[in-house]
């Protein structure tokens, strides 16, 4: 009686799970295993099309273009998820200190967030491109009368101020968060140790809140790498193609410029360097965590 | 996650510590401007007329004239707002929908038979590495397996984003299981409920903090995505609120006025929802990023 019960169990369990698995399987493994057999041919998008076996891979590490993809997306991503995780740290300390209109605050600092990356980044390319010219015309500041968009060697740092702003809010929020969980005595401890407010950072609160550093670094990391709204917004990845990111090429030349094979190769090579990443930065951040 | 309860005020307090940081609220009320500026500048550039626009900054910064609602109707009329916002609704709704469903079915059956066969830690597993794949090597066969399956339309785009999310959600629901007593199933079934009854009556209501994380989650995703929409329904003339602005860029042409109150009216939606359930939205985002 007993046994046969279980098994009717385990077939509704089935019953739910094989849809599942299909869906996911049909629109997650089944073009990745399509896109790693793409990878292999010449196919330009339409027509027919030859293996050529490790060509395109070949080609990828001598295309000017596609490192220099790589070259720009790795900056952005290293210089992003610096400077969102110092500035969202402070952020996130600022807000969970004895100050006034705390949830309001925390409110409004998270409003880049919801908004959406490509909007923002057509309300940013504006001020680029309108507003700061122009503040550089009324105070004769010489570097600020041109846009920073149109310049091939300093246009990604537009893209960068506009993905940290973004960025910035999530952060934040998960930081604070972080410096919720450290109780109240451990800093009463410290105090009466006699430590400083810097000793007490970086002795006490940082090692405690290091999950959260972890959690963030590999968030932003991740997002910033595949940046791709905001540079089409921004700069279509230009001038002189300066701010193509990887995710960008691919959707460009992929799609519409005749490589289907060749970005099928770019995108295989993404996603490795990808999950290195990831598994990099979990076992680096796993070392250094600290239990109360 | 207790983001904004009122025992963020530790009962045991130094005296010098109960202060308010006045000067650290001042910093931080004048660094809200940051946020706020460029909202500010899209909302005046919006109701302005485009003689109003001077080359300085206050032409641009400066409160318009008179308050006229022109641009937004032009806008509405030119990027047809109401069957973007119409699509948007109709996708993001629709995901949130069938989320809560597939995902919770999933976590339960999953977080609850993980421990007890290989094959449920194998599926749980192999969703889960979801989570490594960009949606950049999906893109390009993605575009091929949509049209073929005449999927290049909402439905399309609804289905892949059940399946992106899936690897997060699914650990999230998983992992929420722990927190439900097993003992409550086995009394179910000891009165004669079966699987299905059990999950719908006891289960799924009962995972509701979840279902407002996920549901959190989805809507800001899907609401704001950009990639997914603009490679799945290309050609087909079908827009959500962020594909409108991208496609209709050169209908605007150097009018930023329509531009901006186009830019507006599809910033309101989502904005109005973060007014509304800003708390359970970031707790939503913390409990998302912390658990998962």
């Amino acid at each position: 009686m007993k046994k046969k019960k279980l098994s009717r169990k385990e077939l509704t369990y089935i019953k739910i799970l094989v849809p599942i698995v299909l869906l996911f399987f049909l629109f997650n493994t089944w073009p990745m295993l399509n896109g790693f057999f793409y990878s292999f041919t010449n196919y330009k998008g339409y027509g027919t099309y030859q293996t050529v076996g490790l060509q395109n891979y070949i080609d990828l590490f001598q295309d000017e273009r596609v490192l220099h993809s790589y070259l720009f997306t790795f900056k952005y991503a290293i210089c992003g998820t610096i400077l969102v995780n110092v500035i969202s740290l402070i952020m996130a300390l600022g807000l969970n200190s004895r100050i006034r209109f705390k949830s309001a605050l925390r409110g409004a600092y998270f409003v880049p967030n919801i908004l959406g990356g490509l909007i923002i980044g057509y309300i940013f390319s504006f001020i680029f491109t309108y507003i700061l010219p122009a503040l550089g015309e009324m105070w004769n500041i010489g570097w600020l009368k041109n846009s920073i968009l149109s310049s091939p060697t300093y246009a990604w740092i537009g893209v960068l101020i506009v993905g940290v702003w973004q960025a910035v809010a999530m952060t934040t929020i998960i930081y604070i968060s972080g410096l919720q969980t450290v109780p109240e005595d451990v800093y009463e401890a410290s105090r009466v140790d006699g430590a400083g407010k810097w000793t007490e950072f970086f002795k006490v609160t940082l090692p405690l809140i290091i999950p959260f550093v972890s959690i963030n670094l590999i968030l932003t990391t991740k997002n910033f790498m595949m940046v791709f709204d905001q540079i089409m917004s921004l700069t279509s990845g230009g001038p002189a193609q300066s701010t193509e990111s990887i995710s960008f090429l691919i959707y460009k030349n992929g799609l519409d410029g005749g490589q289907f094979g060749f970005q099928c190769a770019n995108a295989v090579i993404f996603f490795i360097v990808i999950v290195l990443f990831s598994v990099v930065q979990q076992q680096i951040t796993s070392k250094k965590e600290e239990q109360l | 996650m207790t983001l904004f309860s009122k025992k963020d005020k530790p009962a045991k307090e130094y005296k010098e510590h109960k202060k308010t940081n006045w000067v650290l609220t001042t910093v931080l009320v004048l660094g809200t401007l940051t946020v706020f500026f460029p909202l500010y500048m899209t909302l005046v550039i919006a109701f302005k007329l485009p003689s109003e626009m001077t080359n300085d900054v206050s032409g641009a910064l400066a409160l318009p004239k008179t308050w006229s609602f022109a641009n937004f109707t032009e806008a509405m009329r030119v990027t047809d707002f109401w069957n973007s916002l119409g699509n948007s609704l109709l996708i993001t709704l629709t995901t949130i929908a069938l989320s809560l469903v597939v995902y919770s079915l999933a976590g339960y059956v999953l977080g609850r038979t993980m421990q007890k066969y290989k094959a449920s830690k194998f599926i749980y597993l192999y969703l889960i590495s979801g989570m490594f794949v960009p949606f950049a090597i999906l893109m390009m066969p993605l575009v091929k397996e949509t049209a073929q399956m005449h999927l290049g339309n909402q439905l399309g785009v609804i289905l892949l984003y059940l399946v992106f999310y899936m690897p997060m959600n699914t650990m999230l629901y998983a992992g929420y299981m722990k927190n439900i007593p097993v003992a409550l199933e086995e009394a179910c079934e000891v009165d004669g409920a079966t699987t299905w009854q059990t999950f719908w009556r006891v289960i799924f209501p009962m995972m509701k903090p979840m279902h407002a994380t996920v549901a959190i989650l989805t809507a800001l995703g899907t609401w704001n995505d950009v990639m997914t929409p603009l490679v799945i329904m290309s050609g087909t003339g079908i827009n959500t609120l962020p594909i409108a602005q991208l496609n209709f860029q050169t209908a605007f042409g150097t009018n930023y006025n329509l531009a901006f109150a186009s830019y507006t009216m599809s910033l309101i939606p989502i904005l109005l929802f973060y007014i509304i359930c800003q708390k359970q939205i970031l707790s939503g985002v913390a409990n998302g990023a912390v658990k998962g």
